[in-house]
């Protein structure tokens, strides 16, 4: 009932916001209007690229890309180019909400490495309709001081050696996957004999999990509650700048690997403005200034070799190309595979 | 006239009622029973007897059960000390018992998180007096405890309003025909309490039964409630429509339970203080 009401309410606020914003978006001439999520770009780099084409940038942001996506398709803004995330990217492409970009506009995306266009094939099976921006891993986060021995595999969760000491991801995908990566089975099987097993795994599990959280583990984790957690990446960063006892690793077997990507959409005018902003972000000394204010994994590779030695070896920004070989993006799955996981997800939280 | 320009004071409130709660019941009904192909359909509404449903719902209620017994336990005797103090001091210690709730709900329950864990501020303290530790965190103890800390303020308030309604007099004159204390309590203040006893009932029962934040945070997402179900249909799994039949569900229960409880009440009183 409370996440209705709150739905509803996002609703008539959207409706006010729309009515607030209408007006906006004329002279599109010479001005891009950029959509993002919040803190994810060095503003600073907005003003250079005004200073260096004369085009005028009207930035906007959003928390989720849910809202977002809602946000886009209220139509009162018109969106020239947008950064989300995969599998959103994978919805708005099929529902042709995405241009194609022209490759040879472009002077700086042979920066972005192939590995990331193959990843990207998981979302935009053509790589003609976007562009990675960041990207990032779910692995290990664990306590140097309670672990001892090396962590390289999704076996420490599972073998009972931590039993009581572990937090899970309260995330449906995110168990699955991992389970599934463990198992040497591909997080996007259709197999529901492979998914039966995950399931076996994770309900015998559940005796040895102290807890199942998302966006709490950090500070479990950064207060000492617990000798280690799955988590995102990003999550992970922020849990060592709070104790540096903390050290992640991402499992030998390949993990999650979520990205999130530019695109242009259909209401852009001024494809060419469009395509010289993400042009830009591809140039070795802005993606390198953004990297530096973000410190997610970048894509750019003269951003890579550019690199601190110090931080390149860090595994969080630069995952080594043996785990990237493992890894994979999330596809969005079908209604009838969402259900059966969704149907198993409940059976295993009520054991 | 002057009853029609009353009437328009209360449109701001109408309009209110009919967007936030009229309008998203109608919704939630809509959803509960369409099957999301244009049919319809009775089945996301029976969901709630499936076996994995069932086992959240009837543990909902267990833990909802439990709290609303612990507070009213510790509500009533708080209320009748209260009754007995001067005005001064009763409502600085009202204020005191309110206070909790001027800060946010969600708040309260990760400092509980904080407070509650293994190696958290209870277990130092209580492992530099050299006591046990206490290991709740995680488990449904863990969860009622935080739904009692943060209901029992709708417990006292309501009990306290009818007991402070009660004259002296009427206690006097008990006392004066050779009434002891216990027969006072139970055949004066008591009865004339029942009231706000139901209607604080209602406030501890029903949220308790419906909410998932506490077993998501204090319950270490380890222990499913009905409103976690609820919840989890709404956001990942996107089956509005279960989510809404499983809502109804819950919604006509509680009803009934609460009809019942209303139908003891008439008994012994008319008065309803919450509908």
């Amino acid at each position: 009932m409370k996440k209705l009401k709150k739905l509803t309410a996002l609703l008539v606020s959207l409706v006010c916001v729309m009515g607030t914003l209408s007006g906006c978006g004329e002279d599109s001439k010479n001005t891009l209007v950029v959509f993002n999520y919040g803190n994810y770009i060095d503003p600073a780099i907005l003003d250079i690229f005004e200073e260096e084409t004369g085009i005028t940038v009207k930035y906007e942001e959003a928390t989720t890309p849910e809202i977002l996506y809602s946000k886009y398709h209220a139509g009162s803004i018109k969106y020239d180019v947008v950064c989300t995330s995969d599998y959103m990217l994978e919805r708005m492409i099929k529902e042709g909400d995405l241009i194609k970009f022209d490759a040879s506009a472009f002077e700086h995306i042979d920066n972005i490495g192939e590995t990331y266009w193959d990843f990207s094939k998981a979302f935009d099976p053509t790589n003609e309709y976007t562009i990675p921006y960041f990207y990032g891993t779910v692995g290990i986060l664990y306590d140097t001081t309670k672990v001892t021995e090396d962590v390289d595999s999704w076996e420490i969760l599972f073998d009972g050696s931590y039993a009581g000491d572990i937090i899970m991801m309260n995330s449906m995908r995110d168990m699955y996957m991992l389970t599934l990566k463990y198992l040497g089975y591909s997080i996007n099987t259709t197999n529901t004999d492979e998914i039966d097993e995950a399931q076996k795994l994770i309900v015998a599990q559940k005796p040895d999990v102290q807890a199942y959280f998302v966006d709490e583990t950090k500070d479990e984790l950064a207060t000492g509650n617990a000798a280690m957690g799955v988590i995102y990446s990003g999550d992970a960063f922020v849990a060592m700048e709070m104790n540096e006892d903390l050290a992640y690793a991402v499992p030998k077997e390949g993990t999650n690997l979520w990205m999130d990507s530019w695109g242009i959409t259909k209401q852009c005018d001024n494809v060419d403005a469009a395509q010289k902003f993400l042009d830009f972000l591809c140039r070795e000394d802005i993606a390198k200034m953004n990297f530096e204010y973000i410190y997610y994994s970048t894509p750019n590779e003269a951003v890579i070799e550019d690199m601190d030695p110090e931080v390149a070896a860090d595994e969080m920004i630069v995952p080594p190309q043996e785990i990237l070989d493992n890894c994979e993006v999330c596809q969005m799955t079908s209604d009838e595979l969402l259900e059966y996981y969704n149907n198993l997800w409940k059976e295993f939280k009520a054991k | 006239m002057k009853r029609m320009s009353r009437k328009h004071l209360a449109t701001p409130y109408v309009f209110w009622i009919i967007c936030f709660t009229i309008l998203p019941l109608i919704y939630i009904a809509w959803y509960a029973v369409s099957d999301g192909d244009g049919g319809y359909t009775v089945e996301n509404i029976l969901a709630i007897f499936e076996p994995v449903h069932w086992k959240a719902f009837v543990l909902s209620i267990e833990l909802a059960l439990i709290c609303t017994v612990v507070c009213l336990l510790l509500a009533y005797p708080v209320v009748l000390i209260l009754r007995r103090l001067k005005i001064k001091k009763k409502g600085t210690i009202v204020a005191v018992l309110i206070l909790p709730m001027w800060m946010n709900f969600i708040l309260r329950v990760y400092a509980w998180q904080v407070l509650l864990s293994d190696n958290g501020i209870i277990n130092s303290f209580l492992g530099m007096l050299g006591l046990p530790s206490i290991n709740i965190i995680n488990t449904p103890a863990a969860i009622v405890f935080g739904m009692v800390y943060d209901f029992l303020p709708f417990m006292i308030l309501p009990i306290y309003n009818s007991l402070m309604e009660i004259p002296n007099d009427i206690i006097e004159a008990a006392k004066d025909l050779g009434a002891d204390g216990f027969t006072i309590f139970r055949k004066i203040i008591w009865k004339l309490t029942l009231p706000g006893v139901i209607s604080g009932i209602t406030m501890v029962f029903v949220p308790a039964m419906t909410s998932f934040v506490f077993s998501d945070i204090l319950g270490g997402g380890k222990i499913q409630l009905i409103g976690n179900v609820i919840e989890q249909e709404f956001t990942t799994s996107m089956n509005w429509q279960l989510g809404s039949g499983l809502s109804i569900a819950l919604m006509t229960i509680i009803l009934l339970i609460m009809a019942l409880l209303q139908k003891s009440n008439q008994q012994t009183k008319g008065n309803n203080m919450i509908w």
